[in-house]
This record gives C-alpha cells, structure tokens and sequence, in this order.
C-alpha cells in the first residue's frame, strides 16, 4: 500500500468536496451548532435556575458533547456517498481502476478524503465547544470542566470509530445505489443509534461518562472491523466492474 | 504486443469469452469488431487487468495478465479510454488530464508538458480550464482519449470511441486515432462500426464470444466474396461461357441476365482472357467488374451464419 498513491486520490477528492456547497454548508453548520447553540442552552438554563445541582450541569454538557460523536456519523456518509457513487453516477471508476492504483489505495484515499475534513470540523467544533463551556460553568461548577478524560475519549476514540464506521457502511451502500441522496439516506440509518443513545444520556439512563465512553467506543471498534472486510470485498474493482449496479 | 491462448472469460454459467486466442503485434491497429454482448468489453477489461480470466493466458506488453505483481506496472504501459468517458464533469480538461498524469506516476514536468501536447493536438488547449460539463460529447471524448495518453502508453485500448457521437464528432475522434496511427501506436479498438474499422485498422478480428475470424479488411472481404468477375456483354452466351472455360479451364460460370459471373483465381492474369474469349466467340463486352464484398457483408454473414471465410 502506498499512502503517496492514496493521498493524490484523497486530495483529488478533497478538492472535489470544496466545489461542493452543500457538504462545506454541511462541515460548517453542524459543528458550528454544537459548539455555539449549546453552550448557550447551558448558558440559559444556570442564568434561569440559579439552584441548579453542578450533576445537572454536568449531564446537560456531558450529553451536548456527545453531539461531537453523533457528528462523526452524520458529515463523512454525506461526503463518502459523494466521492462513491458520485464516481459511479460519473462512470469515472473505471477509469480510475485501470490507473496503477490497487484497490485498497482508492479505498484509503476515499476514506481520508472523508475522515479528514470531519475531524478538522468535529475537533474545531469541539475546541470552540470546550471554552465557551468553561467560560459559562466556572462560576457555578468552581473549576474548568474542560479538558478531562470523558472529552478526550470521545474526541480521539469513538468519534474517529465513529466516522470510520460511517463511511464504510457507505462504501458498502454505494454498491446498491444510483444516486448520492439514496446512498446518504441509507447510511443516514446509523445515525438513529445514537440519537437513542443521546435520549438516553439525557434521560440518565446511559451516562456519558469516559467508562461508558470507553466501552461504546471498543464496541464500535470491534464492529468497524467486521464492517471493514465487507468493505474490502465490496469494494474489489471485479466486483465494481460487474456486480455494482 | 498481445499474445492470447485460449482466454475465456465466465461469470457464473455464462461465457462472455470462449477461448481467445490472438496476437496483436506493435505499431499495428487492430480492430475488434462484434455484436452488443459479443465479449469485446470483457475482453478489454481481462487484457488490462481489471478483471480476472477464468482460464487461458494472455501475455499484453511484455506482462502475464493475473500476476498480480505485474498488475501495476502494466497499467503504467496502457491507456484505456472505456465505453463511457467517465470524466469529473465539474473539474475542467486540464485538471481531469492531470488527476489521471499523477496517478499514473508522470513527473510535474513531463506531465505539464504532455497535457500542453495533447490538448493542442486535439484543439482544447484554449478551453483547458472550463469544466468539462461545459463540453460538446465530441469533446469529452477527445479529453477522455488525451486522458487515456497523458503517461504516454505503448499499447492503447479504445473501447467503442465513437458510439453515440454525431457524424462531425465521430469524424474528429476518427481522425485523432488516425493521427495516434501515424505515430505508430500499437491501438486496440473495439468497435461495431465497421466502416470505421476498415478505414483505421490494419487488421480486424470478429468476436461473437468466440473469435470468429481475423485478417486485414481486404482479405476478410476476398475471402467471403471469393474472386469473381462480372462481365456484361450482349451475344451468345452459352457459346462465350464456353469460350472462357476453353480459355481459363473449367470453372464456374454463372450467366444472369446479360452478365457472366465468371469465378477467377489471378484477375489480373484471367480478366483479359475473359475479355478475349468473349470478343473471339463474336460477343460484345460492355463491361468489367470485379466483385467484392463489403466488411458489412462479411461481418454479417459471419455474425449470422458462423461462417469462416473461405
């Protein structure tokens, strides 16, 4: 495998993606949200309720960060369906496949040019999230909530587990579509786990913290290794050629 | 260039190729010529190594197909321009030719250089940076073609060049692979248009799953038509056939209103003694024609009947 080959697929890709309004639309506004509208809702509810209990504050803050993971499934299907089917809707596979690039190098390329501008935009989002939240909590809590080991997990495992997840099963999506919308769609079904997980960190009945955030994390790391070699085998450029419809 | 022995291709209980066997020598345009579902694709696609050979070997540019360790370095030697052009239709001429050059491992320079070249060639060097979207299909085909030559291959592949074109765009496609010709390129062409292949290719084969035939144009259609001589002619017919087998021996002689289907076997050597017998058996000979088949005449009764030349 070399990562040169795979790169000039990635930032061809890259670029591709820039052209694009509604994904840069995509990589800005949901960050952007998280790390501005919820540090406001914070904001609102400790000015609205002086006695608020600091486990309260915490679970609210703990719960919005878990948007930064949820984010990790939502921008790369949107960008990953993109580059796949984008490619088939265009015929240029073919073309592609019959450069001196082996699959797993296209592979690679595809899933950086995903993976990367949805960490840049989780991590931005994330940092801008972190301040604005300790800036607001400091008078109540006594301390800087951010940095600890819950954020860190979250940001550096599950998210990065996350997205890769995401764009696999779009990798594998993309084989059955015809059209970016179907295969976003598709892939979209992953985010409704763990929108029940945020209902569930809010309702305190799966709390957020860095064990749990940990183990969902190993969890999803074990099923983003199974998904890999479906990957694999869907993405061969035999099966591309004559069994991707 | 291209030696095949016996290379099938199946998928499941189909066979898209029966036993291939062909050679295709360097600086030769070779035509392959078949039906829709005729295998010609496959057989593109096996020869470059996208997709596997259930049985047989082909050796293309110096490389076994299906060593997987060759794989790569013999892409590095063809260019394949596919069926459908597949280019970034929102990327313009240039950067869809460059996206390919680096892929294919072209140093900055010489890709520069060579994108320079062959957009001139094919006069698409003032429109290099318009999206592609923006093109006629005639001139998506022909970046689509550039595309196939930016690394500079030794063995091209075209893959149907000029289907869904409109006349003006086929001739410019036509004219550039003629150029590409010229440079002594080794070019493999698919196609069904057959007055295409003659025009272009040295050679043709006919592939309807299996290779039904090869050889230049001219013997394809020899071959099929036999050698035959039309002579119209006004007088006894019956005393001028037989002058003309007294002449040329026994053979077959046709007579059909006022014409002698006279079979030949040197028409250089046997049409003046046909012309003789007839002026000596007291006829009047108002024309001479050779007859010969047309490469759609050939392909048909081939495709149709199964046939061999003769």
């Amino acid at each position: 495998m070399r990562l040169s080959q795979a790169w000039i697929v990635a930032r061809h890709d890259l670029g591709m993606i820039r052209r694009r309004r509604t994904i840069l639309g995509a990589l800005i506004a949901l960050p952007a949200g998280v790390s501005l509208g919820f540090p406001l809702l914070v904001w609102y509810i400790i000015a609205q309720s002086p006695g608020v209990g600091d486990a309260v504050i915490i679970s609210f803050v703990d719960a919005f960060a878990f948007w930064f993971a949820i984010g990790g499934v939502m921008l790369p299907s949107s960008i990953s369906a993109y580059s796949i089917v984008g490619e088939k809707t265009e015929k240029s596979l073919e073309p592609l496949l019959a450069t001196p690039t082996t699959d797993g190098e296209i592979l690679l390329g595809k899933v950086l040019a995903a993976f990367l501008p949805t960490m840049i935009a989780i991590w931005a989002g994330a940092a801008v999230y972190m301040v604005l939240i300790d800036e607001i909590t400091r008078g109540t809590l006594g301390y800087l909530y951010y940095p600890n080991a819950a954020i860190v997990v979250l940001l550096f495992a599950l998210a990065p587990i996350v997205a890769v997840l995401a764009i696999e099963i779009s990798v594998a999506v993309s084989s059955r579509v015809q059209d970016v919308r179907s295969a976003q769609q598709i892939s979209g079904v992953l985010f409704l786990p763990f929108i029940l997980l945020y209902v569930a960190a809010e309702i305190q009945v799966f709390p957020l913290d860095t064990d749990h955030l940990l183990l969902l994390a190993g969890i999803l790391g074990l099923v983003a290794l199974v998904t890999f070699r479906i990957c694999r085998r869907v993405f061969d450029r035999e099966t591309i050629l004559t069994r991707w419809k | 260039m291209i030696h095949t022995e016996g290379l099938t291709k199946q998928f499941g209980p189909v066979t898209a190729v029966d036993h291939l066997t062909l050679d295709v020598q360097e600086g030769e345009v070779f035509g392959f010529l078949g039906p829709n579902g005729a295998g010609k694709t496959t057989t593109v696609r096996m020869l470059s190594s996208l997709i596997s050979r259930t049985s047989g070997s082909a050796e293309v540019a110096g490389h076994q197909i299906g060593d997987p360790s060759a794989e790569l370095q013999l892409r590095h030697q063809i260019g394949i321009l596919p069926e459908n052009v597949g280019l970034y239709e929102s990327s313009s001429a240039y950067e869809n030719l460059e996206y390919y050059g680096q892929l294919q491992r072209v140093e900055a320079t010489a890709l520069r250089q060579s994108i320079e070249r062959l957009l001139r060639m094919l006069d698409l060097w003032e429109k290099r940076d318009q999206p592609v979207a923006t093109f006629s299909k005639g001139m998506k085909q022909k970046v689509a073609i550039a595309r196939a030559l930016v690394h500079d291959p030794v063995l091209l592949f075209l893959d149907e060049p000029t289907a869904n074109l409109d006349p003006e765009a086929s001739k410019t496609v036509r004219e550039f692979i003629l150029e590409l010709k010229r440079e002594r390129r080794t070019i493999f062409l698919n196609t069904h248009h057959l007055d295409e292949a003659e025009r272009i290719c040295d050679r043709v084969g006919i592939l309807n799953t299996r290779l039904v035939t090869t050889g230049t144009p001219g013997q394809l259609k020899l071959g099929m038509s036999g050698r035959r001589t039309v002579a119209a002619v006004d007088g006894p017919m019956e005393t001028m056939a037989a002058a003309i087998r007294a002449r040329l021996g026994d053979r077959r002689i046709e007579i059909q209103g006022g014409s002698l289907i006279v079979d030949v076997s040197d028409p250089d050597r046997d049409n003046p003694e046909i012309a003789a017998a007839i002026v000596g058996a007291g006829g009047r000979l108002r024309q001479l024609t050779q007859v010969s088949a047309s490469l759609e005449d050939v392909y048909l009764k081939l495709i149709h009947e199964g046939a061999s030349p003769a």
